[in-house]
């Protein structure tokens, strides 16, 4: 008796680039799950079937969106959200990559900030806006800045802190059995097996950092993208509202693509793994 | 220091206390060692028997309680340098900066450096993968790029520890003759750690047998086959016999614990 196995042939990568794209099914059906998406929701604010009044259009978004980038009040509401997280977020790397790295190598250190991470980590840092706004007031960037800096400062440092704890004694033994200096031993041992904490602290930093940008901004109804998204509400065209929470999306998207970018960068090192596909 | 000696270690005495139950515990007893400048010696004995702590102790990595250990240290190079185990490569780094690690750590240029380890990189004949991480070579090459590492810096005696073990059994064959090829090239004293009879036999100018905890040097053979050896060696009498008389003593040091399971069957074996 013999048992039949089913074989199937080896089917090499296709050339073509029409059918490369074709047979990419991941990118197909993505596109395909956006298109239906949007026809359908097209489709039922023209007949009617959704009120494009307080739901919006696909195209009237699109619309909005062109009147909106002729005006010269939204060029300064982009510049100054823009200000805002990026001045915000950059503090953050700034000071929460060096207080991780120096909390994880004393332990004392860590024992002392260890209150206060706990601290700040589990308050909801939106309640602490309006103490911010009086710190800080209400017109500027400045309490804006440090809304953004609060959420993404804490996300950087326990993860790079974890980083360097966790160091791999194997490499430590070889960076001490050639007597490097301490110094060294940071920089070729510690410093590179904390580069995937600190990427993860920038992932998660980036995220915090656009929520702190948007409520700040609702809040104080100063300026920026988050004062658009309000006014167009306010006058209730949501079309011109959501093309203001569509580049909130974009910049989010933005700062992951450019955190992966600088991962790419740092991780050539590694070997790709099967769950690194894309 | 006796004129001649690259390494000579008196009386050295190991103590820790384990961190889990607080006891104080012996793992290094009254080891003296002697090994004559360009000797290789192998160290072997039962898997935790202290031969990777006494390689460590001399390596300064971990501090000895007692005893003494001189190295000889010429004007040029260090004294010593250490072969780890599988995988202690930077994964971070390239090959060539890898091997160029050590004269990193003594304060010359990266330029200079990479300068300086390329004959050695030549020597462990991994030329063309100097600019390969780590995860693209294989086991053996690997190992071949730990052996340069160590040998760039050129230490007055070659501290390896266990470095074919996580290796095939073909590639580490293979990697033992390299061994060979390469200390015969490099002019080095080994000391060399290793739980594999016949790799010890096939290596070493002398093998010292050591007892299971705490670590103390049982017997100290000579190994009087001629060289160049030739993997084919292994399998002459005057090797198996070596072999056997080996074996013979790390088995008495393995047979109480096999007594004692069998005296207490279904009982926690009493060491």
């Amino acid at each position: 008796m013999s048992v039949a196995l089913a074989s199937q042939p080896l089917r090499s990568r296709p050339r073509n680039r029409v059918t490369r794209f074709l047979s990419n099914e991941r990118l197909l059906y993505g596109l395909a799950g956006i298109v239906v998406f949007l026809l359908a929701w097209e489709l039922g604010s023209r007949t009617g079937i959704i009120n494009e009044y307080f739901f919006g259009r696909p195209t009237g978004i699109v619309e909005a969106g062109i009147r909106e980038v002729q005006t010269p009040r939204f060029w300064g509401d982009l510049a100054a959200s823009f200000f805002e997280f990026a001045s915000g977020f950059v503090l953050a790397i700034i000071l929460g990559v060096p207080v991780g790295l120096a909390a994880g190598r004393f332990r004392r250190l860590q024992y002392a900030l260890d209150p206060w991470l706990n601290f700040f980590n589990s308050l909801p840092r939106i309640a602490l806006l309006p103490v911010l706004v009086i710190m800080f007031g209400v017109f500027g960037p400045w309490s804006k800045i440090a809304v953004v800096f609060l959420g993404a400062f804490f996300s950087i440092v326990i993860p790079t802190m974890q980083g360097v704890r966790t160091t791999d004694k194997r490499f430590v033994d070889v960076a001490r059995s050639f007597r490097a200096s301490e110094r060294l031993m940071f920089r070729s041992v510690v410093i590179p097996s904390t580069v995937p904490f600190i990427i993860t602290g920038l992932r998660l930093g980036v995220a915090r950092a656009l929520i702190g940008v948007v409520t700040a901004e609702l809040y104080t109804q100063t300026e920026g993208i988050g004062v658009l998204i309000r006014r167009a509400t306010e006058n209730s065209d949501a079309n011109r509202a959501l093309f203001g929470v569509l580049l909130f999306t974009i910049s989010g998207i933005v700062g992951v693509e450019s955190v992966r970018r600088i991962e790419a960068r740092y991780q050539k090192w590694r070997p790709a793994t099967s769950l690194d596909r894309r | 220091m006796d004129k001649g000696l690259a390494l000579q270690a008196r009386d050295v005495r190991m103590e820790y206390v384990d961190q889990a139950t607080g006891d104080r515990l012996l793992a290094v007893d009254r080891v003296d060692i002697d090994i004559t400048e360009g000797e290789f010696v192998s160290i072997v004995g039962p898997s935790g028997c202290g031969k990777s702590t006494f390689l460590k102790i001399v390596n300064g990595l971990f501090p000895a309680t007692a005893g003494t250990i001189e190295i000889r240290q010429s004007a040029k190079g260090v004294a010593h340098a250490m072969v780890f185990q599988d995988s202690s490569l930077f994964p971070w780094y390239t090959i060539i900066d890898n091997v160029a690690y050590g004269l990193i750590c003594q304060g010359v240029s990266k330029k200079d450096a990479q300068r300086r380890a390329q004959p050695l990189i030549d020597l462990v004949s991994l030329t063309g993968f100097e600019s390969k991480f780590p995860y693209q070579l294989s086991g053996g090459m690997q190992q071949r790029a730990n052996l340069a590492r160590a040998l760039t810096v050129d230490p007055e005696i070659l501290l390896m520890d266990e470095p074919f073990a996580a290796l095939d059994a073909q590639t580490r064959e293979l990697m033992q003759a390299e061994l060979l090829r390469i200390w015969s090239e490099a002019n080095k004293t080994v000391l060399f750690i290793t739980h594999q009879i016949d790799e010890a036999i096939y290596l070493s100018d002398r093998v010292l047998v050591m007892s299971a905890r705490p670590g103390r040097i049982l017997a100290d053979i000579t190994i009087d086959l001629p060289r160049p050896r030739q993997l084919e060696i292994k399998r002459t009498p005057e090797f198996i016999t070596y072999a056997d008389q080996i074996w013979g003593l790390i088995a008495k040091q393995l047979k109480p614990h096999i007594h004692d399971k069998a005296a207490h069957p279904g009982g926690e074996a009493v060491a």
